[in-house]
């Protein structure tokens, strides 16, 4: 189980995550909705130990990780997909799967799950050799995505999957979302495409301004008025 | 002709020397953006350790160039941690005036010990001084060996950071810091492992020097290390065949200028020569265009 508490955040003096809470289930999909500039993006930087928190901590399985470096939590099986997709422009596919799996020793099971990835996302087998950087959108947003599945991580952090990508590609990158869910991992997406999260998310927070005003059931939140009106478009 | 092809060999070997300091330079502003211009003086120090290697321990060339690169390294390592990582949130221009503070100190604590008079380099084995005539051209045998052992170091890197863990670590990090952190890289250890690497080559630059030129002294390293900042820039600054082809060209330019014109026009007609690049090819003759990051 991943877990925030009471977690606030400056960047000097803007206060831009104020006393937030939340918790992800084993095996859950739950999504944080937001309008741009809520602090979603923040959340899961704190989460993931590339922001340091004001006040407030960060918990998996009851442990503690507050002050845990970044690859201290990639240790204990969290990976996250950052906003903009950040893969290395100027490796190659292969080079950017493989530093997915950076601190497992494992080459057997690096083996699987590289080939588990590339059944995942087969647009990504027929690049192997291509730099990450002449990748369209969607295949990046695919790269980044299969590169932390190669830390073959418990929790996964997904900053905007769909951010910036045509319709179709969209709903197959939701997806492929639901299908990393099924297999085991659970999941905490954050979306400013909120019909589409809902739709895949066992459970929601809604977040303005730094504070959760928001959360319940996916069913529950994509029936609630005033989220259809700021959120859902009508 | 002949002289011709002298000149090229005698500008191959002073281009190695200055390739080896260049890729110093350009691996780390690649990995965090600084122009470390305490590197030309840890090249002086190498020349120094070689020369104390040789003279005081007696130890053979080969030996005093890994224990100059060995002792480098630890001091680029050093400078990287004492120096420079504390400043890591600062802004570039308070780590840039650090850098040359740090230049500034080892050159006056090095004439403090050693003195400003300049110093010769103890005799090599015979070996060194063989020469080779191949057709008219007269080969030396300290040429063949200040190119050899530059292009087995640059194989040596090459390796490194195309096919190691740490390598790729440091490919990442100079790409994308955060996401290398993602990936479970420790950012801060391949930044020391970095200067490790650029430092050690600055190390091993210093001894090939002493070989080539004969003489050192504490303030040797500040022009080879403007030079090679050159040609890393001349290059594309953070790209390692960039320093390689900077390197070379600059030694080569330097050799034949000095050779056919005069040796008072060689610094100018090299740093013309970046000047015209810079106008041409802001980010260099590999960079592909503006990526700087402020
Ligand atoms: N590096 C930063 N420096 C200063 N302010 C920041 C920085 N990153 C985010 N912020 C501020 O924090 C708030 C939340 O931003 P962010 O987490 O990116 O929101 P979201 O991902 O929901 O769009 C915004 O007001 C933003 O301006
Ligand atoms: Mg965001």
């Amino acid at each position: 189980m991943f877990e925030i508490r009471d977690l606030h955040v400056h960047f000097g003096g803007i206060h831009a995550i104020k006393g937030i809470s939340l918790s992800v289930e084993d095996g859950e999909i739950v999504t944080l909705i937001g309008a741009n500039g809520a602090g979603k993006t923040t959340t899961l930087r704190t989460a993931s130990g590339l922001k340091a928190p004001t006040t407030g901590s960060i918990w998996i399985d009851g442990k503690d990780i507050t002050k845990a470096s970044p690859q201290d939590r990639v240790k204990m099986g969290l990976s996250h997909v950052p906003e903009g997709r950040r893969v290395f422009p100027r490796l190659t596919v292969l080079e950017n799967l493989e530093l997915g799996a950076y601190l497992r020793r494992d080459r057997a099971g690096i083996a699987a799950d590289l080939a588990d990835v590339y059944a995942r996302f087969p647009v990504l087998a027929e690049r192997t050799k291509q730099t990450a950087g002449t990748l369209s959108g969607g295949e990046q947003q695919m790269l980044a995505m299969g590169r932390a599945l190669m830390a073959r991580p418990r929790i996964l952090l997904l900053d905007e999957p769909s951010m910036g990508l045509a319709p179709l590609l969209v709903q197959m990158i939701f997806d492929i979302v639901k299908g990393i869910n099924e297999t085991g991992t659970t999941i905490l997406l954050v979306e400013q495409n909120a019909n589409m999260a809902l739709q895949i998310a066992h459970r929601a927070y809604v977040m303005e301004t730094g504070s959760i005003v928001a959360q319940g059931t996916a069913a529950e939140l994509a029936q609630t008025e005033d989220i259809k009106k700021a959120y859902l478009g009508g | 002709m002949d002289q011709l092809a002298q000149q090229l060999i005698n500008g191959l070997s002073l281009g190695s020397i200055y390739a080896l300091i260049a890729l110093g330079y350009t691996m780390v502003y690649g990995i965090i953006q600084l122009i470390n211009f305490a590197h030309g003086d840890v090249y002086m120090v190498g020349a120094y350790v070689g020369f104390a290697s040789m003279a005081i321990l007696g130890l053979g060339v080969f030996e005093s160039l890994a224990l100059a690169m060995v002792t480098c390294m630890i001091l680029g390592v050093v400078i990287e941690r004492v120096a420079y990582k504390p400043l890591r949130n600062s802004t570039r221009i308070a780590v840039l005036i650090t850098a040359i503070g740090v230049s500034l100190l080892l050159e006056y604590v090095m004439l403090y010990f050693v003195g400003a008079a300049v110093r010769s380099y103890p005799p090599l084995p015979d070996y060194f001084n063989a020469q080779f005539a191949v057709g008219g051209v007269v080969i030396s045998a300290k040429s063949l060996i200040i190119i050899g052992v530059s292009v087995a170091l640059m194989i040596g890197l090459q390796f490194i950071v195309q096919k190691t863990r740490i390598g790729k670590a440091m490919r990442a990090v100079s790409q994308d810091a955060d996401a290398a952190r993602l990936m479970g890289i420790n950012v801060d250890n391949t930044i020391s492992f970095t200067f490790a690497l650029g430092s050690a080559l600055a190390g091993a630059a210093g001894v090939l020097v002493g070989i080539y030129y004969n003489t050192i002294n504490p303030l040797m390293g500040i022009m080879p290390g403007l030079k090679a900042f050159v040609a890393a820039v001349f290059g594309g600054i953070g790209l390692i065949p960039g320093a390689l082809i900077g390197g070379y060209f600059i030694g080569v330019t330097e050799t034949l200028v000095s050779g056919y014109f005069s040796s008072l026009l060689q610094d100018a007609v090299v740093f013309a020569i970046l000047i015209l690049v810079l106008i041409f090819k802001p980010a260099g003759l590999l960079g592909k265009n503006v990526r700087e990051k402020v």
